[in-house]
């Protein structure tokens, strides 16, 4: 028996689960066992399939290889980080009124069906079964952000919905179109959304509808990546939601849509033989990486910029695959990692800042070093590691994407280092006077759950300082599936 | 029945996308409803006739799922909605509909010239819809837009959802079994969470105008 069944099984369990239980005391640590489990079952997932190769399994409804294998480890374990670190922090709300029994039940309930929906996205060999996941993670994080029930968060709640249900309908009259040129290919008795399958005979299948179909699914899934100009329900979900939820949004979900997107640039690429997607690709990531960067400069609101800087970073992997040669790849799938890893790390020092200041106005947070030494320099660390400082793992992968942009497309060069250099300045101007600022805040009631904190930050230390054979291997093979 | 099949489904195309025009000029949440619902019935009548056409019974379970979802539950449970909520005989006042109208036209133009070289290739009996089923589409997305009440936004979202079906249904036959339950349970749990929502919105706001819902800025902090 595969270890997929633990992987998938075990938060679909958690979430039924906690769907009754979810409210008790012990219902926290629940959560992050059910989470241990479904992180432990994808070591296993990944240490197999890097023994054996990549593998069909359950009626090929289900590809393993070595490019989702990676993601799902990243998912799993930034799930389990931020289980441990919601155990205190989702305690503080409760102290201070805002999550209510009931909403526990909800909020650990929706936290492993969000987990189950994102991995299931990933392991899924049926195109159709990615949109399906796509739309269901959505729903368990529309569910997520509006659990507070204040009136910004419902607006938050309703216009995440909204925007993304009319993106991910893009999607699926995309994936209707690539059905429709499977249907041309292989005739209706043997048409198949199978990703596999149809990346036998990506060869033969019809341009014309095919480039159609990529245009839709870009514009669909881009708009959970969080794309401009179909960002806008970003900041507001990231802002208004649980910090828990900002850490696994920005970390994890924005992952998928880019998954997606990938595995259909990969059919893309075979059947028209030209550079149309990749060109797409690095337009739609241009444009990303600097209307962030121009956008963060204006922000007030900490949760916000961070979530803009989500968007520029998104751009940048966008961009980055759009190039699309075997360095780019392997540059972008290490800036997945590391941002995934650094951005969730900002975000639960930021929840434990806000917590202590009442506030997620930043000219109000003042002076973290001074009332929590510990959260005031992983506030710190986070921001350097984010900003692309080395040693750590964003310098590298930010540092080979510019050499490559530089290389093969000198003229959007320029554009990436005026707006990395914006963004550098701006959030540097404002986490500076937050983290050394003077301050009469007084610490929290519950010591917060930092352990996560420097464990991402470790591990994206080490990624910039040194990239183990096996891992550099892995990422090597995961570039090279996606062509190039 | 060779040349009778294709122009009834093409007849049943045509009424969908009338019907999307007549969503869009609809003031009353009623009337949207039981439009809302009728659409759907045409939709369950075109992948009924299809089915009987090409021998697919995959098409009668995708028609009775249809049935069962948007012309049965989907709006008994909007009706008990908008009773609860008493917003049954709210009349909306629209944006300019003669503009509405011919930018709809306008949309259907665009739809057909983006379709036609597709259509061409497709192998299906009613592949000629395709430039329909995007028109509807981009239709319901523009109801979505152009209205203010939530209960109507969601009308349209469920429209748009209704013309990704019709093209479904109509240009591959049907999409693979798994996928269209996937596609009906994510539609379901959609509409019960934006019920949800909508009595929360009311508690909120005293109202189920989405003009509401326009405070979090850039700036806002």
């Amino acid at each position: 028996m595969s270890a997929l069944v633990f992987v998938l099984g075990i938060p679909l369990l958690g979430g039924l689960a906690l769907a009754f239980y979810g409210h008790r005391l012990w219902a926290r640590d629940v959560n992050v066992g059910f989470s241990l489990g479904t992180f432990l079952a994808a070591c296993f997932l990944t240490n197999h399939t890097i023994d054996h190769g990549p593998e069909l399994l359950w009626d090929q409804q289900f590809y393993i290889d070595q490019l989702n294998v990676f993601l799902v480890t990243l998912t799993a374990f930034v799930s389990l980080t931020t289980a441990i670190f919601s155990r205190p922090y989702m305690r503080v709300e409760q102290d201070h009124g805002k999550m209510t029994p009931p909403r526990m039940r909800l909020y650990h309930s929706m936290y492993q069906l969000f987990s189950f929906t994102m991995l299931l996205g990933f392991t899924t060999n049926n195109l159709g079964i990615i949109w399906v996941a796509m739309e269901a993670a959505t729903l368990t994080t529309v569910l997520l952000v509006s659990v507070y029930r204040t009136s910004a968060s419902l607006e938050a709640a309703w216009k995440y919905f909204i925007l993304c249900g009319v993106g991910i309908a893009q999607a699926l009259f995309g994936t209707i179109l690539l059905y429709m040129a499977a249907d041309k290919v292989l005739g209706a008795e043997h048409a198949t959304l199978l990703w596999t399958s149809l990346n036998d005979v990506k060869g033969q299948l019809d341009p014309t509808i095919i480039t159609l179909a990529f245009v839709f699914l870009l514009i669909g899934y881009g708009t959970k990546v969080g794309l401009v100009p179909l960002h806008s329900w970003l900041p507001d979900a990231h802002a208004e939601g649980p910090t828990p939820v900002s850490a696994v949004l920005s970390g994890l979900l924005l992952n998928v849509a880019m998954y997606a997107v990938l595995r259909c640039k990969v059919l893309t690429d075979g059947a028209l033989g030209t550079q149309m997607a990749g060109q797409l690709m690095m337009g739609f990531g241009l444009l990303s990486v600097t209307v962030a960067a121009f956008f963060l400069s204006r922000q007030k609101d900490v949760k916000r910029m961070f979530s803009y800087s989500s968007i520029e970073h998104m751009g940048l992997i966008t961009f980055a695959f759009g190039m699309g040669s075997p360095l780019a790849n392997f540059a972008g799938l290490l800036h997945m990692t590391v941002h995934s890893l650094v951005k969730s790390a900002i975000f639960f020092t930021v929840g434990h800042a806000t917590q202590k200041a009442g506030t997620q106005v930043m000219s109000e947070i003042r002076g973290l070093i001074k009332v929590n030494p510990t959260v005031g320099w992983g506030l710190m660390l986070g921001v350097m590691a984010i900003l692309g400082m080395p040693p750590f793992g964003v310098f590298a992968s930010e540092f080979l994407i510019l050499t490559t942009a530089m290389r093969e497309q000198p003229w959007a060069a320029p554009f990436l280092f005026l707006a990395l250099g914006i963004a550098f300045a701006s959030i540097l101007a404002r986490v500076l006077p937050m983290v050394f600022g003077d301050t009469t805040l007084k610490p929290l009631a519950h010591p917060p759950a930092l352990l996560p904190v420097f464990l991402h930050l470790v591990l994206a230390l080490v990624l910039g300082l040194y990239i183990p054979p096996y891992l550099n291997g892995w990422y090597v093979q995961a570039a090279a599936l996606l062509g190039g | 029945m060779s040349t009778l099949a294709p122009q009834l489904i093409n007849l049943f195309a045509t009424l969908i996308l009338l019907l999307s025009f007549s969503m869009i000029s609809q003031r009353r949440i009623v009337s949207l409803i039981n439009l809302f619902a009728i659409q759907g019935a045409a939709l369950v009548a075109a992948s009924f006739l299809l089915g009987y056409v090409t021998h697919q019974p995959d098409l009668y379970v995708s028609g009775v799922l249809t049935l069962v979802l948007k012309v049965i539950f989907i709006p008994w449970m909007l009706h008990r909605l908008i009773r609860k909520l008493n917003v049954r005989w709210d009349v909306e006042t629209l944006f300019n509909v003669p503009t509405t109208m011919l930018v709809g036209i306008g949309l259907v133009i665009f739809s057909f010239s983006l379709a036609l070289p597709i259509s061409r290739l497709s192998q299906s009996i009613a592949g000629g819809s395709l430039g329909i089923a995007l028109a509807c589409v981009l239709l319901s997305f523009m109801m979505m837009i152009t209205r203010s009440k939530a209960v109507p936004q969601v009308i349209g979202f469920l429209s748009m959802e209704n013309g990704l079906i019709f093209a479904a249904t109509t240009v591959t036959n049907g999409m693979p079994m798994i996928v269209e339950f996937g596609i009906a349970l994510d539609v379901l749990v959609g509409v019960l969470i934006l019920g949800v929502f909508m009595f929360q919105i009311r508690e909120k706001f005293d109202s189920l105008d989405i003009h509401n819902l326009e405070t979090l800025k850039d700036d806002s902090a």
